[in-house]
């Protein structure tokens, strides 16, 4: 583990410079690898920032939710620990401000109740038919995984850096990206009527309008009168980039803590048994270091 | 499992027991005072290493099976409960998901151990059959594993598998509806596989007690390829190799905890968190990366049939290794040019790998079918010739005396090569 830890940080920082040649070099061509962001959540100690999952979870809220459903995330897994962490009260409340459907009743019918904490998150479409007439014919994809759903390829060698440097966040550097990635098409692309450019989506042509812009959603005003975060397209981008990344992962913070843990156990069991294997073959003739290869 | 079993009951129950039925004179004999050769390096630790895999997938599996729901509309969802709602279920399913990787990494070193030296030679040629065997069933067993989270991978990866049966002239589209249970991969195909994946550790770990009884007829083969002969050759099992194979086990484990606890979505696919569409093709259907040496095969040639023939060929044709390798001496260490073919052997599986995981076209063919070519004219050409023109060096007269620095002389190679197939040790 030793010579692995004390490598890490060149290992690192060859993966880094190697990443900016090779984001150089495809530049020109066809495949635009989104940017990495600096995330609260990324290498063996991340963390979520409740305060950043609680303005992603309002973007995805405001914007989003009109045609994305999130159809594993209950109401109460945003107050559990290691989420946004929104007060019981809180979620209550949010839970309640829905209309769930319920049933069969007593007289055998369905009926529609406000929503409680242990319910899912209503999809905004009853079916996929549904989701597809109201948007051309495309159906916009559940998010509660597409933050692990989504990907570009590192390639080799940054795949091998990858192992040790902990880098996952392929998937949110991606959905960040994509949500910024509406610019003016390439010289000679035709954009069909009812279709969208963006340049991080791997065909180009997107079926998704420009889902974001500047001051679109407001975020929650500190003592000062400012909001918390800058209400711009690249934060709100990232917020809830962050928000996705946790409601793909909900348990990646007690699934590091609990690695650690195991990791460290480990070690140290692994040096009492180096020290023990060593006494007990120090005994034997000719093995003083252990057997040659 | 030896027969000569020291084991003395101490107490007045102990005895009456093993009078009836002597498992702990068994136990005594095969993991206690089991003699072992003195001069195993670190490779002879991934059998055991193995051994604990396959019981941690057997126990995170059944326990995932508890809270899985093998329904072709619910099965994707099921594993998301598993993820969010079911305790400690994320750990579950890590744990057995890079599991089966660590397994596969772990059984690739075994595998090559045995390659290098010559572990499949007489008189362990059963052994390493029934090893062979084992690799097979993991294999069956992974790939079903895979299918049951009911992703865009495990769908289109089931479909592109089970087709290459169709392949077989005459019966081979009858035998493709059989293994679907239908005209397409659905419903059915994933409750027999859910079925089946939970069958087929048992049948390897059935497997696996014959390949370790099997081991403790010759006892170990050891890396300089010679029988053990007296008891200074040897150490017993218990403390010298218990606290060797746990070393070794313990230090795998940190890579796997690694894997499991950090990183564990690395070695899977993105496109297994979208749920199973039979609309929708994914851009790049690939294996698991334990089976991309042999997709690489499998694509390497352009007819279906002789590319499947390839592909099973490629594994059929190590039970055949123990015959195929002509040369007396048992170790890599003393065959010069063999090391040279070996490692490249070696190098050419990895780089099939690599092949395995990039799109059937242009250059990537071609370069599989050299690859291809290697790997079969390894076994087929050089192992069988390599027996014939190589000149070995001096092998060591006994394991202590490789041990002990002492060379062995020209005469005594001679003598171990030939004597080296008729020795029982």
């Amino acid at each position: 583990m030793k010579p692995v830890l004390t490598l890490m940080p060149k290992v690192a920082a060859m993966a880094i410079a190697l990443g900016l040649l090779a984001g150089n070099a495809l530049a020109a061509g066809v495949v635009e690898v989104p940017p990495r962001n600096t995330w609260s959540f990324s290498g063996p100690f991340g963390t979520f920032d409740n305060a950043q999952l609680q303005r992603g979870f309002k973007v995805y809220r405001e914007v989003c939710a009109s045609c994305h459903s999130m159809s594993k995330l209950a109401f109460r897994n945003l107050a559990q620990p290691g989420g946004p962490e929104f007060s019981e009260a809180q979620v209550k409340t949010l839970a309640a401000s829905y209309q769930v459907k319920d049933g069969p009743n007593d007289a055998g019918e369905m009926f529609e109740r406000p929503g409680r904490a242990a319910d899912r998150i209503p999809s905004p479409f009853p079916n996929k038919q549904a989701a597809a007439a109201a948007n051309g014919g495309a159906i916009p994809p559940d998010l509660s995984v597409i933050a692990k759903a989504r990907t570009y390829e590192r390639g080799f060698p940054w795949f091998v850096f990858d192992i040790f440097t902990q880098f996952q966040e392929q998937g949110v550097d991606y959905s960040a990206a994509l949500l910024q990635g509406y610019v003016e098409p390439e010289h000679g692309i035709e954009v069909p009527p009812g279709k969208y450019y963006n340049k991080y989506f791997p065909a180009k042509i997107i079926s998704m309008p420009k889902p974001l812009s500047d001051g679109q959603v407001e975020y929650v005003k500190g003592a000062d009168g400012k909001p918390q975060a800058p209400e711009t397209v690249d934060q709100y981008a990232k917020d809830v980039s962050a928000f996705l990344m946790w409601a793909a992962e909900p348990h990646m913070e007690q699934r590091k803590e609990t690695g650690f843990r195991v990791l460290a156990f480990l070690l140290v069991f692994a040096g009492l048994l180096y020290f023990t294997k060593k006494k007990i073959w120090s005994r034997v003739e000719g093995h003083a270091h252990g057997p040659a290869f | 499992m030896s027969g000569h079993s020291t084991y003395v009951p101490k107490s007045a129950f102990g005895k009456w027991f093993e009078s009836r039925l002597p498992i702990m004179g068994l136990i005594h004999s095969s993991l206690l005072t089991f003699p072992n050769p003195r001069n195993l390096n670190y490779f002879w630790t991934f059998g055991g290493i193995l051994a604990f895999m396959l019981v941690s997938q057997i126990i995170t599996g059944i326990v995932l099976a508890m809270h899985y729901t093998p329904h072709a509309d619910m099965a994707f969802n099921s594993v998301e409960h598993i993820m969010r709602d079911v305790n400690y279920g994320w750990m579950l399913r890590y744990l057995h998901a890079n599991g089966a990787s660590m397994f596969f990494i772990a059984v690739y070193i075994h595998m090559f151990r045995g390659f290098y030296y010559g572990s499949y030679k007489a008189p362990r040629e059963v052994l390493w059959i029934l090893g062979v065997i084992i690799f097979l069933l993991m294999m069956a067993t992974a790939f079903m594993g895979y299918v049951l989270p009911w992703g865009q991978m495990s769908f289109w990866g089931a479909t592109v598998i089970t087709n290459l049966f169709s392949a077989i002239p005459g019966v081979g589209e009858t035998i493709v509806t059989f293994l679907w249970g239908g005209y397409a991969v659905d419903n059915p195909t994933l409750n027999r596989f859910f079925s089946l994946h939970y069958l087929l550790p048992f049948m390897i770990a059935g497997v696996v007690i014959l390949h370790i009884w099997a081991l403790h007829v010759p006892g170990s083969n050891n890396p300089a390829g010679v029988e053990k002969k007296t008891e200074k050759d040897t150490l017993p099992f218990h403390p010298y190799f218990t606290v060797k194979d746990a070393l070794a086990l313990v230090v795998f484990l940190m890579m796997f905890v690694w894997f499991a606890f950090y990183i564990p979505n690395f070695l899977g696919h993105a496109d297994n968190y979208i749920e199973a569409n039979a609309a929708v093709t994914p851009a790049h259907i690939v294996p698991e990366w334990y089976f991309l040496p042999f997709y690489a095969i499998l694509r390497a040639i352009p007819d279906k049939l002789l590319g499947v023939m390839a592909m099973f060929g490629s594994i059929a044709i190590m039970l055949f290794l123990p015959w195929l390798d002509t040369s007396k001496v048992r170790s890599g260490n003393y065959r010069p040019v063999f090391q040279v073919f070996f490692w490249l052997f070696a190098i050419n599986c990895v780089i099939l790998g690599w092949l395995g995981s990039k799109p059937a076209q242009g250059g990537y063919v071609t370069a599989s079918q050299i690859c291809t070519a290697y790997y079969f004219i390894y076994f087929i050409v050089v192992l069988p010739l390599l027996g014939l023109f190589e000149r070995p060096k001096p092998i060591p007269v006994s394991i202590a005396d490789s041990i002990l620095g002492r060379s062995g002389s020209a005469a005594a190679m001679a003598s171990g090569a030939a004597a080296s197939p008729n020795t029982k040790g």
